[in-house]
């Protein structure tokens, strides 16, 4: 049903936690609709230093987790935006057509968290 | 890795003795029941022993067992053929909120044919309650249909109350009995039940078999048309082998013995689940409980995760929540006993066999809590 690559991301999640003192937060979903993913950002320079998530959800929603912070670490911000669920879904080899809602929610995860320190940063 | 099955609810282990009786009639004696020489003969005296078998299993007489492909048909026989045989008479049907899907969907399409069904609530635990089926039933209604034991929550409802306000007003009375039989008592002498659905790979029988009681007299015609199989009730040639792997699985089955060590087991195992904070255990406890069914809400995660990270050390369970890559719905029984959308994503079912042991579990929960500790690790619905 899931891939390795899924599978592994989900077993031994890297990101999986949390900051202390964050740059920015960013919590999107709902627990009605299944999944919720609440990322936490360290910035410098306008670079991702760090990141790290927690997320209420299936196997698929917590390696997507997983493979969008892997993805946006190190990156700016502005390149981190143009991450897209796509990316998630490559990096992850492949994902049930019915999980793909899971990598959406990862990309706005981390939109929320930088609109959050873009606003923090007026 | 070694494994450990605990999904007994979605099915069992073959019985190496089940196999055993099943073999010769692959080979040796491989003929059709309906022939008129020795090879049928030997199928047919092996088709009416086995009938009998599973006959005196609820008390009932032989002619009033039909063999059918398993629970699915046999659910589908008895809503729809008696919907369209006693239309004269009513287009009103009563079925629970927690009925298993081949019912709730059967109800779906005679809705479509232009019945009316009426989804009956149940209460926290799971029950239905008899008045509330009472309250229900018109001049229009022909049949009540409730799940005996549930699969998701092992509520296992009272036939006979439930039988009595249908008899009462003679309405015909259809139980789906595949979670349940053999682990609790069905008789249809003392529990007036006119249609009741049986399965065999529940019990550690092979799968595609199954049954359907009907009491004599019931206003039934054939839903599967062809050949004069099943006293004209069910064509299509027996599955010889099937079927008596079913009644030899039904014969080890009705050793009470076997209810005694499940429901040990699962007591230990809802003891030790409950140890864990932030657990609640969904359904009864006690003797009106399937006595080989556990299923939990853990607070803050979510069962096909906590159900992923079991399988990778061996463990096969199931979600409470149908949270799989198959739909993304949560599960409406789950809703009907009261659970939130969270709540019902969050959970999950372990069922046990007369093969599990002590030391499964024992391992299990071990497991389970390094799961669900590391999982509430990581979710922001979780504060140590």
């Amino acid at each position: 049903m899931y891939s390795e690559k899924v599978l592994k991301h989900f077993k031994n999640p890297k990101f999986a936690g949390e900051i202390k003192n964050p740059d920015a937060v960013g919590q999107v979903g709902n627990p009605r609709c299944g999944d919720v993913m609440k990322i936490f950002l360290k910035v410098k320079d306008n670079i991702i230093k760090d990141i790290k998530f927690k997320t209420f959800g299936c196997i698929a929603a917590i390696a997507a987790s997983d493979m969008m912070c892997e993805l946006a670490k190190g990156k700016t911000i502005d390149k981190a935006l143009k991450i897209k669920a796509d990316d998630i879904v490559k990096g992850l080899g492949k994902m049930p057509v019915i999980k793909y809602h899971c990598s959406i929610l990862g990309t706005q995860a981390l939109k929320k968290a930088i609109e959050n320190y873009k606003r923090s940063k007026k | 890795m070694k494994r450990i099955y605990l999904d007994n609810g979605a099915t069992t282990m073959l019985d190496p003795k089940v196999i055993e009786a099943m073999l010769p009639y692959f080979t040796a004696k491989y003929g059709n029941a309906s022939s008129a020489h020795s090879f049928g003969e030997e199928a047919s005296e092996a088709l009416e022993k086995s009938r009998a078998v599973i006959a005196k299993s609820i008390n009932a007489n032989p002619d009033e067992i039909i063999f059918t492909s398993g629970g699915t048909e046999s659910n589908n026989f008895a809503l729809k053929s008696i919907a369209f045989t006693d239309k004269n008479k009513g287009n009103h049907i009563i079925v629970s909120k927690v009925e298993h899907k081949c019912i709730m969907k059967a109800c779906k399409w005679l809705e479509q044919q232009g019945f009316n069904i009426t989804y009956l609530g149940v209460d926290k635990e799971g029950f239905v309650n008899p008045d509330d089926l009472e309250k229900a039933i018109t001049d229009k209604t022909i049949l009540v249909s409730i799940i005996h034991g549930n699969n998701e929550t092992g509520t296992i409802n009272d036939l006979k109350k439930l039988g009595d306000v249908c008899k009462k007003h003679s309405v015909y009375f259809h139980t789906d009995a595949c979670q349940s039989y053999t682990k609790t008592e069905i008789n249809v002498k003392n529990q007036d039940i006119d249609l009741i659905t049986l399965n065999a790979h529940k019990i550690h029988g092979p799968k595609g078999i199954g049954a359907l009681y009907i009491r004599k007299g019931t206003s039934i015609k054939p839903w599967q048309h062809g050949g004069d199989h099943e006293f004209g009730m069910r064509a299509g040639t027996e599955d010889i082998p099937g079927i008596v792997g079913f009644a030899e699985a039904v014969k080890i089955a009705m050793n009470k013995k076997h209810i005694a060590y499940m429901a040990n087991l699962r007591d230990i195992l809802i003891k030790g689940v409950l140890e864990i904070p932030e657990v609640k255990l969904n359904g009864p406890i006690g003797a009106k409980r399937l006595c080989n069914s556990a299923n939990f809400t853990f607070k803050g995660i979510e069962g096909e995760a906590i159900g992923g990270y079991l399988n990778n050390k061996g463990i096969a369970s199931s979600t409470g929540s149908a949270c799989s890559a198959r739909t993304l719905e949560p599960s409406y029984v789950l809703m009907a006993i009261g659970l939130s959308h969270e709540q019902a994503n969050s959970s999950l079912r372990l069922t046990l066999s007369r093969f599990t042991t002590k030391e499964e579990i024992d391992y299990t929960l071990k497991v389970l809590l390094e799961v669900v500790k590391s999982l509430r690790k990581i979710s922001p619905f979780w504060e140590e």
